[in-house]
């Protein structure tokens, strides 16, 4: 399996990077997500690149080329903020509201940009890393039941 | 609840309020912007060199000529538990928007706190039609990171498993697709060969779905004595068997009327939409993992992708369907190939050691303790693998920060991704046409939702 590229665009770069990496024959956007590095805030990275608490993750896929691109945009800390590529790959629809609602990601010229698995009214971005894990207390033989 | 006898008086209301998804559901066009209902009406087309029809957007259309629908999330035809909200006017389906998340359990979120022994567990119960394919697309992920080799056998015996998971996944969409259409036959065809299947699932990892039977560093067990004839009777029964379905649905005519010509979708739209898999495929692109980005052995055994013409709902029949065949071909080329040696990995950090071991070495027992209560680092760094689902590229984006559990994981649900073509499929089609296009995405709602 030949090895993905990847690319560090700051924010502002990120569009027009996918857009050239589009004329390119990267004809399909395979998969966007986020990441929270909350507890790796000074990860090593490329020289030159600031990394942020954020991380948008976006796959290219050339199909002509059967080649892998991947593109690591730092996001932001408080208020993590890219470009919608929906007017480059209507595909990413989904996907960005996925990030948007799992991780509070927001993406500028978005057309729809609302929740898509939590219910509407859900406070919070469940994936991000300050946000509580549910437990279930183990309850063992002899401690005393639920009733 | 509290109060019965109030609730009942204010039932109709509290059912609407209940049921609300706000502004993730379909809007009455009052309250829809021109560019929004273009985009909808387009469905999520609207590039640059794919502009909408101005002519095709109804702008003029109120909403007393239109009637907004819902349909599920516990429609029987859903596949799960999809929500679809149809603009209609008559019988023509006008804009559709599905509503998802209700099947949404927080599994990446889940992923994060399990260990990586532990996750093949978690994942495979994303896409319970084929377990295989989820935990091999997460192994290895985990795999290329820890930069382990795999014996030989196991590679091919996790070849063979995942090609007996796409028929009995298969098999299902044949058995689903025939029920939505009114041919019970085929539903109870479907699902009489897939038990064939699962029953040896069942004798080879002891579960019928959601094995963890791959893991990290090979695979959970040996095949069992015995499996040569097993898959030769499953090979034969189910490739006789697909000439079956071929006589019993391909030329029927309530079929057919269903199927051909129906909410077809151009290469151009596919791509764009990220549509991957038997709808990608059937529009005449050529894009297969297992023959584009060859993972485990795949380079070694002989098999044809098979394409359609016309990306319609026959296409897309008519792929599953040969894809069947090719698999069993790859299946008996397993059986012909299958190499000796281990079934997993003999790395004791990543493989526990086997029961046995464990009485007589110190070193063993060790090891066992430390995979199970801590489980095996593994190095920082981020990975995508993709493998060829049988409802398209199923990737996984893995990150990890050197610790025993990931520190993201997250998986490229094909259904989740494809579901974006609905709305284009069901644009100008009949509300009773919307079943077919449904089953013929084939979405897995437990992917889906994740």
């Amino acid at each position: 399996m030949a090895s993905d590229l990847g690319c560090f665009p700051s924010t502002g770069d990120y569009f027009e990077l996918v857009r050239s990496f589009k004329a390119d024959h990267f004809e399909m956007c395979v998969d966007l997500c986020a990441v929270d590095y909350l507890e790796h805030l000074s990860r090593p990275l490329p020289e030159g690149i600031t990394p942020t608490r954020f991380e948008v993750v976006v796959n290219l896929l050339s199909l002509s080329k059967r080649q892998r691109v991947r593109i690591r945009v730092q996001a932001g800390d408080d208020e993590p903020r890219v470009a919608s590529l929906f007017s480059l790959y209507p595909g990413t629809e989904a996907m960005e509201r996925e990030a948007f609602d799992l991780m509070g990601v927001l993406f500028d010229g978005h057309p729809d940009l609302t929740r898509i698995l939590m219910p509407e009214d859900w406070e919070g971005h469940p994936l991000r890393k300050d946000y509580a894990v549910g437990k279930i207390p183990v309850q063992f033989k002899e401690a005393p039941g639920p009733r | 609840m509290s109060d019965p006898t109030v609730r009942v008086a204010e039932r109709v209301e509290l059912l609407a309020a209940e049921t609300d998804e706000g502004l993730q559901g379909l809007q009455p066009r009052s309250a829809t912007s021109t560019d929004e209902l273009g985009r909808e009406v387009g469905a999520v087309l609207r590039m640059s060199d794919l502009t909408l029809d101005p002519n095709d957007v109804d702008y003029e259309r109120h909403d007393d000529e239109t009637m907004i629908i819902n349909m599920g999330p516990a429609h029987p035809s859903t596949h799960g538990v999809l929500r679809l909200m149809i603009e209609l006017d008559g019988e023509y389906v006008l804009r559709t928007k599905p509503v998802i998340g209700y099947l949404h359990t927080g599994m990446e979120k889940t992923g994060e706190v399990l260990s990586y022994i532990q996750g093949a567990t978690n994942v495979t119960r994303m896409d319970y039609l084929s377990p295989i394919g989820n935990e091999l697309g997460y192994s290895l992920a985990v795999e290329k990171l820890l930069a382990i080799e795999i014996p030989e056998r196991a590679t091919w015996i996790r070849m063979m498993m995942a090609e007996l998971n796409r028929l009995s996944s298969h098999l299902v969409w044949i058995a689903t697709n025939g029920m939505d259409l009114g041919s019970t036959s085929a539903m109870i065809y479907g699902f009489r060969e897939r038990e064939l299947i699962l029953a040896f699932f069942e004798k080879t990892a002891g579960l019928r779905m959601n094995l963890n039977y791959v893991r990290p560093g090979g695979v959970a067990a040996d095949l069992p004595d015995g499996w040569e004839d097993d898959i030769l009777v499953i090979c034969d029964t189910v490739y006789e068997r697909t000439f079956e379905y071929d006589e019993l649905l391909t030329g029927q005519p309530i079929f057919r009327g269903r199927m051909v010509g129906v909410a077809p979708i151009t290469a151009e739209e596919a791509l764009a939409l990220s549509a991957t898999g038997p709808l990608l495929r059937s529009t005449g692109v050529p894009w297969d993992l297992r023959r584009a980005m060859p993972y485990l052995a795949y380079d070694q055994v002989d098999f044809d992708v098979i394409v359609g013409t016309y990306g319609d709902n026959f296409d897309r029949y008519a792929i599953r369907l040969n894809e069947m065949r090719e698999s069993i071909r790859i299946i008996r080329q397993c059986l012909e190939r299958m190499p000796s040696g281990d079934y997993r990995s003999q790395d004791p950090k990543v493989t526990p050691p086997p029961r046995a071991r464990i009485d007589e070495s110190m070193e063993a027992l060790i090891h066992h303790f430390k995979l199970f209560t801590e489980g095996f680092m593994v190095p920082p760094g981020e990975v995508y693998s993709a493998i060829e689902s049988p409802r398209g590229e199923l990737g996984c984006y893995l990150v990890a920060d050197g610790g025993a559990k990931p520190y993201r994981l997250h998986v490229r649900g094909p259904s989740f991704v494809n579901l974006q073509s609905l709305p284009l499929l069901m644009r100008g089609g009949l509300l009773s046409d919307a079943i077919a296009v449904i089953s013929s995405i084939d979405p897995v709602l437990g992917e889906v939702d994740r």
